[in-house]
């Protein structure tokens, strides 16, 4: 075919239906090129608008999760006034944020200081298309996906310390700095583990990643490797954890240090942007997590044949975001559990603590893997 | 020397930090994972839903008021000690004198405005006369109704 395609139900469904429309068209408009192009076009304006509405339409849901686990952890109700126990209150709360006048600071680089935003959204969104919600639902199959995902997080850091930099705030500026030192630290664990994933699943395809684990739960990389696929989670969660910025490696925010760090001098959009990134984020380091330990979209199975099923009839996509959600829950538990570390004990943790043992595991995995055969 | 033999020590450290540190992150998490799945443990108010159930707690100082029997009888000796005790200013005990001309309590002046409700005139009094009550739904547009006479009865004395 003339242009590359998506292969799965839906983009075949549109490079059907495509021939048959152009057939009632003028006959300067049939052609087999023309055809394979407008599929192409509709195929990849059906991608964006899938990635946009599940990363949007997802940002609500966990703002008023958050609240909701937030006020539960801490003895009290959360947001209980508007609609049915607070529902509405993130969509008032959004639309306070987009109606908010925008202004930048005297002295900020006014060009970078808009564009370190929507840089900051480039990340999540990028990760987001790579990660296979069900067997035929990933927006691109590439068949390097963990590289690419490693080296599109990078991206985050670009857009914070710009924000930081461009603010002309001192705030701001020790706030971005610290987060770059903390992410670029942290990247490194992060990549190691994805690095353990694809060592022992053999591919760096997420499709295949997903694929290899199926079967029962004792097939999920968490539990097929003894006590090393627990441990490879469990860094994967902290270094993820410090990869969002998230609570209790929030350092780049610190608001009882900064004053909220690199996005102290924004508000209106520009900050919901910010905020948005930040929980989009938390939904692909989730999925990333389901993908790579947690068996992605396949169900739960424990090895008994009519209990099995039973499982299997639930449609992959509901399976996947039932285990994105409770990762995220995960991710909101430890968030307002834990005291945030100090600057030099995150560093420490990272250099003295993280990356021995992740050096550790990767040889460890490999020699199980020798072992194993 | 000093090098190795404080080197020992602290790769125990380490492994013993290695050990007792995830341990008590989970000791929180278990913490706030009860926390989380308990809903009796929510001490939020709805207030002005729950208005006819809202029950105060008992340490909760709201208005001074007088103790009374249902005769409308006090204790209250006029003695002062809560007027002395008041640092504000906001408790006038005004005695009067009764047949046999003693010393008995004739109006309790008591003005809520500047009353801070610290407590401190109801741990002076020596007789148990006075105490906070549970309201709390105290505002008003008159700022006349702030001026109160607590005891609806001279004292006995």
């Amino acid at each position: 075919m003339f242009v590359p395609s998506v292969t799965n139900p839906i983009g075949d469904f549109v490079r059907n239906l495509v021939p048959q429309v152009t057939a009632y068209l003028p006959v300067a408009f049939q052609s087999e090129t023309l055809d394979s192009v407008v599929a192409f076009l509709i195929n990849a304006v059906i991608c964006i608008i899938a990635v946009c509405a599940v990363n949007i339409g997802s940002a609500p849901i966990l703002i008023y999760m958050e609240r909701k686990v937030c006020a539960h952890v801490q003895c009290r109700l959360g947001p209980m006034r508007l609609g049915w126990h607070g529902t509405m209150q993130t969509i008032a709360d959004v639309l306070k944020m987009l109606f908010k006048e925008v202004y930048a600071p005297s002295g900020a680089d006014k060009l970078m200081f808009y564009t370190a935003p929507m840089i900051v959204l480039i990340a999540p969104f990028m990760v987001c298309a790579l990660i296979p919600f069900s067997k035929d639902l990933v927006v691109a199959d590439v068949s390097m996906g963990i590289p690419l995902i490693i080296a599109v997080n990078g991206f985050g850091v670009l857009g914070i310390l710009l924000g930081g930099w461009s603010s002309n705030n001192k705030y701001s500026l020790l706030g971005a700095l610290r987060s770059g030192a903390q992410i670029i630290s942290y990247e490194i664990s992060f990549a190691m583990i994805l690095l353990f994933v694809v060592m022992i699943s053999g591919s760096t395809n997420l499709m295949d990643i997903t694929m290899s684990q199926q079967g029962t739960v004792f097939d999920w990389w968490i539990f097929k490797i003894p006590v090393l696929g627990f441990i490879a989670f469990i860094l994967f969660f902290i270094s993820s954890t410090a990869e969002m910025n998230r609570a209790p490696f929030d350092i780049a925010e610190a608001e009882q240090e900064l004053t909220g760090g690199y996005h102290t001098e924004y508000n209106g959009t520009p900050f919901a942007m910010f905020y948005l990134a930040e929980y989009i984020a938390l939904v692909t380091n989730s999925a990333l997590a389901t993908t790579c330990f947690l068996g992605g979209f396949h169900a739960p199975c424990i090895g008994f044949a009519p209990v099995d099923n039973v499982l299997n009839m639930v449609p992959g996509l509901v399976w996947f975001f039932g285990k994105v959600f409770f990762m995220i829950w995960c991710y909101m538990m430890v968030r307002w559990t834990f005291v945030r570390p100090r600057v030099d004990q995150l560093m420490d943790f990272e250099w003295k603590f993280l990356l021995p043992v992740n050096l550790v595991l990767l040889t460890a995995g490999a020699a199980w893997i020798a072992i194993s055969g | 020397m000093q090098e190795s033999s404080s080197f020992i020590p602290y790769i125990k450290r380490y492994l013993k930090r290695c050990i007792t540190g995830p341990w008590s992150l989970l000791c929180g998490l278990s913490v706030t994972f009860k926390y989380f799945i308990d809903p009796r443990r929510i001490v939020t108010e709805q207030y002005p839903e729950n208005r006819k159930t809202l029950k105060m707690h008992p340490r909760y100082r709201g208005r001074l008021e007088m103790i009374e029997d249902a005769d409308g009888n006090n204790h209250c000796t006029a003695c002062g000690m809560c007027e002395r005790a008041c640092p504000n200013a906001s408790i006038n005990v005004l005695s009067t004198k009764n047949i046999a001309g003693k010393k008995v309590l004739g109006r309790y002046v008591y003005h809520f405005a500047s009353c801070t409700q610290c407590g401190l005139c109801v741990e002076a009094c020596p007789f148990g006369a006075i105490r906070m009550n549970q309201d709390f739904e105290v505002a008003t547009t008159d700022p006349n109704t702030l001026e109160m006479i607590l005891n609806k009865k001279e004292g006995q004395g």
